[in-house]
């Protein structure tokens, strides 16, 4: 669809452009902010959108990864051995997740992902010695890849977007792969699909990778913006705001996720300076959004837009113009 | 340089300084002091508006508001823009919005945060863009063994009651076998860590420490482990005093409980019932204070808010004092971060609310600790129970009565230290 490829080429445009345009640190820390966690919910999104599968339980993988960077970088390595290490380490502890949460579906799904997001969050608050408990751990550097130092907002604004546009892509093609297709086929289908053959259980685990995978990117990303770990970052409340960005903004879509991480990072870091109650108002937008774009707002923006623009031509609205709460392709939640 | 003009645009936070400032323009006929003319002095505060430390949050912005409606917006011969910014109690939080105060408001000093783990989260942060910050956190190695020359403490470490509170438990109450219970979180290790080696270095022994999840339904699984002692010291922070104490009341104990800053709290006294009666606290405040600064503090903030003011409230006043101060020492001069900081570390005061107060070379602070007693006499402001202060250490330094070295010889307390020990 090229008003899509426009859509896209416009995105990257604006995003490359926001420094120039912005030009106090404090808003570009802030679309830094926004597009590190929008790769955590793109990695929700995975499951939630394209799986059907609703996690609880990221935060801890998130927290995995920033906890091996800290650890790894208090031993005194270096930040590439940091990152790898931790990229494996993502890796290793989803998988470990991916076997005991994907026994089930559903509601236990939830329930088992909150269980170990729990025990991680635990393990981080009480394992003091490898932690540092509620105190947390400091990294005092940041990267600097190819000489280019991320010491700075600015550069590492540049380094996030790289590392997001490489997320955006490589989501873009696993989900027009046949395996995101057949991890589709599993959402909708799951017993269908078994019948024909596909290996449900294991389409299911490494979309888990994958998506485990985004997560410890993000919690890289995370742990250098802050410079600072600690278990807070990994408990309950961040693994719901992660579902939420990527349920408000979208389920199932690319750019979905990307919008609900602007939404939530906004009102709570800029919002939040001129109301006092931005948590009461975040919920009135989440309701809102239930109420009148229940298939989240990029989606449901472009329904809008679309009926709008039938409206102006003097056409009837067309039966997929009206919200649906079940979205196309039966229930995904 | 506060001699050159930035554009600024105007916000919300500017309202109630422009608010002041217009009122005492308009009231004065004289042409305004050259000084009044520069930029005005930025003073932010991280506070918790939202979620559970919200209630300790509100109060420290209560006390900033208070001090500055008293000097009318005025610090050190400089108007006063006050900025207070929310971080909702998590760490992340906390960050970004030191980063929007110091890059985006371009604040001259950062009053607050609140918690340890807020604090960690800016440590560094604040160092890098060389940001004088005064915290109400507790977290004791920050002015110990990892200090942080841009931090200033005008509160107190999480031990520094509590090493008295050992003190008078061992020497004056004459407890001799005492079990802790607190919540499990670095503010409780670190109360416990220094209640316990000043108890037993006057001869008592902490037989056992108990450590509940800070948020916790209900408390007797933990109280069901009380016995075989002759006293409790509990340590609870925020509400949790109160949930702990009537269900110790409720288990039928009636081992005598001391406690440190939070576990009394001025702020919590309309709450309590007759179970705190008896309760014996340790606290850099007292409600009770008859100083005049003292009297001149809590009648303003109940004429403003209407509330009975707590440690949280005193302790942002307090840091209020030491800016103003500071900056008169600094001529007025902000600009010069590392000046300035010298400036505010050499500030001694001898009439804030919570009596005399000067600094160490840690940039910790030395003053008063109150021992007090929970009872109905003396109430005031309509309260039924009142904290009686019944004893004072004076001057009391973070390190209690240890030499320096020695006190920073020992890792920092903790979960595991000091050990418990057969005794």
């Amino acid at each position: 669809m090229s008003s899509r490829r426009a859509a896209i080429v416009a995105g990257i445009v604006v995003l490359v452009a926001l420094p120039f345009v912005i030009s106090e640190d404090y808003y570009i820390n802030i679309a830094s902010q926004i597009l590190l966690y929008a790769i955590f919910a793109l990695g929700i999104d995975v499951l939630v959108g394209y799986a059907g599968l609703v996690s609880l339980g990221h935060a801890g993988l998130f927290g995995i990864a920033a906890y091996i960077v800290a650890n790894v970088l208090a031993a005194g390595y270096g930040h590439t051995v940091a990152i790898v290490a931790a990229l494996i380490g993502g890796l290793i502890a989803t998988a470990g997740f991916a076997a005991v949460a994907l026994r089930s579906v559903g509601i236990t799904f939830i329930m088992i992902t909150l269980a170990l997001g729990e025990i991680i969050w635990g393990l981080a608050y009480r394992w003091i010695s490898v932690t540092n408990g509620d105190n947390g751990i400091s990294v005092t550097t940041r990267p600097a890849p190819f000489g280019l130092s991320l010491a700075s907002p600015r550069g590492f604004y540049d380094a996030t977007l790289i590392v997001f546009l490489l997320a955006m892509a490589a989501m873009a093609i696993f989900v027009s792969s046949p395996l995101g297709a057949a991890l589709a086929g599993t959402r909708d289908q799951p017993r269908r699909m078994n019948a024909l053959g596909y290996h449900v259980w294991m389409i299911r685990f490494l979309a888990f990778l994958f998506s485990g995978f985004l997560s410890s990117v993000s919690g890289i990303l995370f742990v250098y913006y802050n410079e600072f770990i600690s278990p807070q970052a990994l408990a309950l409340p961040a693994s719901a705001a992660g579902l939420l960005m990527a349920i408000a903004g979208g389920a199932g879509t690319l750019f979905g996720p990307v919008v609900g991480s602007a939404l939530v990072v906004i009102v709570q870091n800029v919002v939040s300076a001129y109301i006092t109650r931005w948590n009461f108002m975040l919920g009135a937008i989440f309701v809102a959004i239930v109420v009148f774009m229940p298939e989240g707002l990029v989606p449901g923006s472009v329904r809008f837009g679309r009926a709008i623009w039938r409206a102006a031509r003097g056409r009837k609205p067309t039966p997929s113009d009206r919200a649906s709460a079940t979205p196309i392709g039966g229930p995904r939640l | 340089m506060f001699g050159k003009s930035t554009p600024r645009k105007l916000s919300r936070r500017t309202v109630l300084a422009g608010t002041a400032v217009g009122a005492a323009a308009a009231l004065t006929r004289f042409p305004a002091p050259a000084i009044a003319q520069a930029a005005p002095f930025k003073l932010g505060l991280l506070t918790v508006k939202t979620g559970p430390l919200a209630q300790g949050g509100i109060q420290m912005e209560q006390g900033v508001l208070t001090y500055l409606k008293e000097k009318n917006y005025t610090l050190g011969g400089r108007k006063v823009d006050f900025i207070s910014a929310d971080t909702g109690g998590n760490p992340a939080g906390a960050k970004t919005k030191a980063q929007e105060l110091v890059e985006r408001d371009k604040v001259d000093v950062i009053l607050g945060p609140l918690a340890a783990f807020e604090l960690y989260a800016i440590n560094e942060y604040v160092q890098q863009v060389k940001m004088p910050t005064l915290s109400l956190a507790a977290a004791d190695n920050l002015t110990q063994r990892t200090p942080n020359p841009y931090l200033l403490r005008a509160s107190a470490t999480s031990s520094q009651a509590m090493q008295p509170m050992g003190h008078y438990a061992a020497t004056e109450l004459k407890l001799k076998r005492v079990i802790c219970i607190v919540e499990d979180f670095a503010f409780g290790y670190e109360q416990m860590g220094g209640f316990q080696a000043a108890f037993q270095k006057d001869g008592g022994c902490v037989v056992n420490k108990l450590w509940p999840p800070i948020v916790t339904p209900d408390y007797t699984p933990y109280i069901a482990q009380i016995s075989d002692c002759d006293g409790v010291c509990q340590g609870f922070a925020g509400s949790n005093p109160l949930r702990f104490m009537k269900q110790y009341a409720s288990a039928g104990l009636k081992y005598p409980v001391v406690t440190g800053e939070t576990g009394a709290d001025d702020a919590l006294l309309k709450s309590f019932g007759d179970e705190a009666v008896g309760l014996v606290s340790a606290c850099p405040y007292t409600l009770d204070n008859p100083i005049e600064p003292n009297q001149r503090f809590v009648s303003e903030i109940m004429q403003n808010y209407n509330v009975i003011p707590g440690f949280y409230a005193a302790g942002l006043y307090v840091n209020c004092q030491v800016v103003d101060a500071g900056l008169k020492v600094a001529g007025g001069d902000a600009s010069d971060k590392r000046k300035f900081m010298a400036a505010l570390k050499s500030v001694s005061l001898t009439d804030t609310p919570r009596g005399p107060i000067k600094f160490d070379h840690l940039n910790n602070v030395i003053g008063n600790i109150y021992i007090r007693r929970i009872g109905t006499e003396g109430a005031k402001y309509g309260l039924k129970l009142w904290n009686k202060t019944i004893h004072t250490y004076e001057n009391v330094s973070q390190f209690w009565t240890w030499p320096e070295k020695e006190f920073l010889a020992h890792p920092v307390y903790s979960r595991n230290y000091p050990p418990l020990t057969k005794c």
